[in-house]
C-alpha cells in the first residue's frame, strides 16, 4: 500500500520560479553597503574635511539595488517580471524623492516657526517696530477682511450659477457660455486678477489706488470659478428622482431646489466653498498688486492699504532690515499660520462632508 | 364644454406654466443674472487690462522708463522666455514623478495607506506659494549651490551648465525644481483621481490574461487615463506659467535670454517681474507691467485651450467616463 503523503511535493507547473522574499532584503543591505564603499573608496586623497553626503550614497545605493534585482529577476523570473520589478522599485523611488522636498518644507516650517510663534505675534502690529518684536495681527485682521468680503460676494455668485447650470439652463446657449468662461477664469494667473483689480478701482478711483477692497475684487475673480466648479458638481450628484419625487408632490421648482436639492448637497458644496476659501487665502500677489502693504492695522474696506498675512511674509523675506533674524523669524511663523489656516480649512471640509455627507443607499 | 377647465387645469400643471410662479421667476431669474455676471466680469477683466495696457504700446517707448530704450516687444520678450521656460523645465521635472505617485498612491500602496497618503498630497496642493517661496529661498537654494558648483567644474561644456556658478544659489533652475515641487501635488491629485476611475473590470480582464502589474498599467490604466493625464500636466503647467511669488523670492533675475540654468544672470519671469517692479512703478511703467500681465493672460489661455481641446478630443475614446 502506498502512503500517499509521501508522494513528491506537488508542482505547481503555471507558476514560474518566483525569487524568495529574504533576496530583497539581503540585496538591499548589500546595495546601501556597497554604496557607501564606493563613497568612501573614491573621496578624495587628502582632504580632511570631505563628508559623505547621505543623500547621494542613497541614491547610487538605489540605482545599485535596482540594477541587482533586475539581472537577478532577468536570470530567474524571466524579461516580463524583471520589467515588472524595475517598474515597481521606480514609481516607489520616485514617490521618495518627491516626498523628500515637502518633508523638508514642513519640517523647516515647522522648526523655524516656532520661534516667534507666541502671543505677541497674534496681538501686535508691526506698527513702529525696526528688528525684533512685532507681530502680525494687522495682517491677519487683513486677511481675514479681505477674504470674507470675497467670500460674501463669490459664494452666492458662485452657487446661484451652479445652480442656473444644473436646474436651469441645461442644453440652453448661456450654459454652454458660461461654462466655457468659467473654464477660462479657473486659468487666470493670480496676479493677472491682481493687475485687474488694480486697473479697475485705477478708473474708478484715480491712479495709484490700493485700498482692501481691491484686493477682494482680485480675490472675487479667483474665487468664484472654484466656487461654480465644485457646487455645480455637487449638485450633479443630486439623484433625478430626489427631483421627480417632489414635483410628483406639486411643489415648485424653485422650492424643490431650496428645500430639496440644496440640501442634499449642503455637505459637498460647504466643503467645496471652504477648499475655496483655503485656496484664496493662501494668495499673494493678487494683494501684493491690489491692495499694497502696510505696518498698521486697518479695519477699512474702503480706505488706505491693507496687510494680508501672505503678504507680511513676502516682505518680511524681501525687505529685511539691519536685523535680519528677527524679520526671518517672524515670515516663518507667518508662514507655520498660514499652513496651519490652510490645514485646519481642509481638515473641517472634509470633516464636513464626511459627518453631514447624506446617506444614499448603501 | 363642460370638462374644458379640467383639461386647462390639466395642462397647467403638465405644461411649462407650473414654472411661471413668481417665487420660480425671481428665483430663475436670480441664477441666471448670476451667471451672466460671471461673463460681464471675465469681458470686464479683458476691458480694464486693456484700457489699462494700451498706452504702454501706444506710447513713444522713450518715455516709459523700464524699456531702457526698447520697444514694448523687445522687453516684454526676454520675460516672455523665462516664463515659458521655467515653467517647461518645472513640468519636465514634475510630471514623470507627479504620474509615478500617483500610480503609487492608486495602484502599489497598500489600501489604508493610500488614503492617509492621497490626503496628504491634496493638503500640499493647497500650501501657499508664499510658504514655498520662503522654503525655496532659504532652504533649497543654499543646498543646491554646491551641486551648481559641480556642475559648472565638471560638465560646463554641455550649455545647460555653463557657468560660472551662482554663488547664492538663486538660479533659474532653483526656481524651476521650487515651481516643480509646487506643481507636484496638483499633477498627482488629478492624475490620482483619473487612475482610480479606471474602470476594474478592465484590469481585472488585463490581469486574467497573464500580464504583470505593470504590464496591467502600460496597456489599461495610462491609455484610459490619458486624457485625463494631459489635462493634469496642462493644469500643472498654468499654474506654473502664472505662478508669482515662488520665483520672485527665489530668482535673482537680470532679464536676459540664455539657457543657462546654473549662472547668476539668469531669465525673469512676466509675474515674478510684475510683482517685483509693480509696488514702486508710476506712470506708463504701471501701464507697461500691466500689458505684460495681458500677455501672460493670453498665454494661459492658449495652454488652457489646448489642453481642453486634447481632453475634449480624447473623451470619446476615453472609458473612463
Amino acid at each position: 500500500m502506498t502512503n500517499l503523503y509521501s508522494a513528491p511535493r506537488q508542482v505547481n507547473t503555471f507558476k514560474g520560479v518566483t525569487l524568495p522574499t529574504y533576496f530583497f532584503s539581503v540585496t538591499a543591505v548589500a546595495a546601501v553597503i556597497l554604496s557607501w564603499l564606493i563613497f568612501t573608496v573614491l573621496r578624495p586623497a587628502g582632504d580632511e574635511e570631505y563628508e559623505i553626503n547621505i543623500a547621494l550614497v542613497a541614491m547610487v545605493g538605489i540605482i545599485i539595488f535596482a540594477l541587482l534585482v533586475f539581472v537577478a529577476s532577468l536570470r530567474v523570473e524571466g524579461r516580463r517580471k524583471a520589467i515588472d520589478r524595475l517598474a515597481g522599485i521606480l514609481v516607489t523611488t520616485a514617490f521618495l524623492i518627491a516626498l523628500t522636498p515637502l518633508v523638508s518644507l514642513i519640517l523647516t516650517v515647522v522648526t523655524n516657526g516656532v520661534v516667534r510663534f507666541d502671543a505677541d505675534f497674534f496681538t501686535l502690529s508691526m506698527r513702529n517696530v525696526v528688528g525684533e518684536g512685532g507681530g502680525a495681527a494687522h495682517a491677519m485682521v487683513g486677511t481675514l477682511i479681505m477674504t470674507l468680503a470675497a467670500s460674501a460676494v463669490s459664494v452666492p455668485i458662485g452657487l446661484l450659477t451652479s445652480i442656473y447650470l444644473v436646474e436651469y439652463g441645461s442644453g440652453k446657449r448661456l450654459t454652454k457660455w458660461i461654462t466655457f468662461f468659467v473654464d477660462v477664469m479657473t486659468g487666470i494667473p493670480s496676479i493677472v486678477a491682481g493687475l485687474f483689480a488694480y486697473s479697475l478701482f485705477e478708473i474708478l478711483l484715480g491712479p495709484g489706488t490700493r485700498v482692501g477692497i481691491s484686493g477682494s475684487a482680485a480675490l472675487t475673480v479667483l474665487m468664484i470659478p472654484i466656487v461654480v466648479r465644485s457646487s455645480e458638481e455637487m449638485l450633479r450628484l443630486v439623484p433625478n428622482e430626489l427631483r421627480e419625487a417632489s414635483y410628483a408632490l406639486g411643489v415648485p421648482k424653485w422650492l424643490t431646489i431650496l428645500k430639496v436639492v440644496l440640501p442634499t448637497s449642503i455637505a459637498g458644496i460647504t466643503t467645496g466653498i471652504m477648499l475655496a476659501i483655503a485656496r484664496v487665502i493662501g494668495e499673494t500677489a493678487p494683494l501684493l498688486i491690489a491692495a499694497g502693504f502696510s505696518n498698521d492695522f486697518n479695519f477699512n474696506l474702503f480706505q488706505d492699504r491693507m496687510q494680508s498675512l501672505p503678504n507680511f511674509v513676502y516682505y518680511s523675506y524681501v525687505a529685511q532690515g539691519s536685523n535680519p533674524e528677527a524679520y526671518l523669524d517672524r515670515a516663518w511663523a507667518g508662514a507655520l499660520t498660514l499652513i496651519l489656516i490652510v490645514m485646519v480649512l481642509n481638515l473641517g471640509a472634509r470633516l464636513i462632508a464626511h459627518i453631514f455627507a447624506p446617506k444614499m443607499s448603501r | 364644454m363642460a370638462d374644458e377647465p379640467a383639461e386647462r387645469a390639466l395642462a397647467r400643471t403638465a405644461g411649462g406654466r407650473a414654472s411661471e410662479r413668481p417665487g420660480d421667476r425671481i428665483f430663475s431669474g436670480s441664477a441666471r443674472s448670476a451667471g451672466t455676471f460671471i461673463l460681464v466680469m471675465l469681458a470686464a477683466v479683458s476691458a480694464f487690462l486693456l484700457v489699462e495696457g494700451f498706452p504702454a504700446l501706444a506710447a513713444d517707448p522713450s518715455e516709459v522708463g523700464l524699456f531702457d530704450g526698447e520697444n514694448f516687444w523687445q522687453w516684454v520678450f526676454p520675460l516672455v522666455f523665462g516664463t515659458l521656460w521655467a515653467a517647461a523645465l518645472a513640468l519636465l521635472m514634475a510630471f514623470p514623478l507627479a504620474i509615478a505617485i500617483a500610480l503609487f498612491i492608486s495602484h502599489y500602496a497598500p489600501r489604508r495607506i493610500a488614503t492617509t497618503l492621497g490626503y496628504v498630497v491634496d493638503l500640499l496642493a493647497a500650501v501657499p506659494s508664499v510658504v514655498y517661496g520662503l522654503w525655496g529661498g532659504a532652504v533649497l537654494a543654499p543646498a543646491l549651490q554646491p551641486s551648481y558648483t559641480w556642475l559648472a567644474d565638471n560638465l560646463s561644456f554641455i550649455p545647460f551648465f555653463e557657468g560660472p556658478a551662482s554663488g547664492t544659489g538663486r538660479t533659474i533652475l532653483t526656481a524651476a525644481v521650487v515651481l516643480g515641487v509646487m506643481v507636484l501635488p496638483i499633477i498627482t491629485a488629478v492624475s490620482r483621481e483619473v487612475f482610480l476611475q479606471t474602470p476594474v473590470l478592465y484590469e481585472e480582464a488585463s490581469l486574467a490574461l497573464g500580464s504583470t502589474r505593470w504590464e496591467m498599467i502600460r496597456t489599461v490604466v495610462l491609455p484610459v487615463g490619458r486624457g485625463g493625464i494631459i489635462s493634469a500636466a496642462m493644469l500643472g503647467l498654468g499654474r506654473a506659467l502664472g505662478e508669482t511669488l515662488a520665483v520672485a523670492m527665489v530668482l535673482s533675475a537680470t532679464g536676459v535670454i540664455t539657457v543657462n540654468l546654473i549662472s547668476s544672470v539668469n531669465p525673469s519671469t512676466i509675474a515674478a517681474n510684475v510683482a517685483l517692479s509693480f509696488p514702486e512703478a508710476y506712470g506708463l511703467n504701471v501701464n507697461a507691467l500691466i500689458a505684460s500681465g495681458l500677455i501672460l493672460f493670453a498665454i494661459t489661455l492658449v495652454v488652457n485651450s489646448i489642453a481642453r481641446w486634447i481632453v475634449n478630443r480624447r473623451a470619446d475614446f476615453s472609458g473612463a467616463n
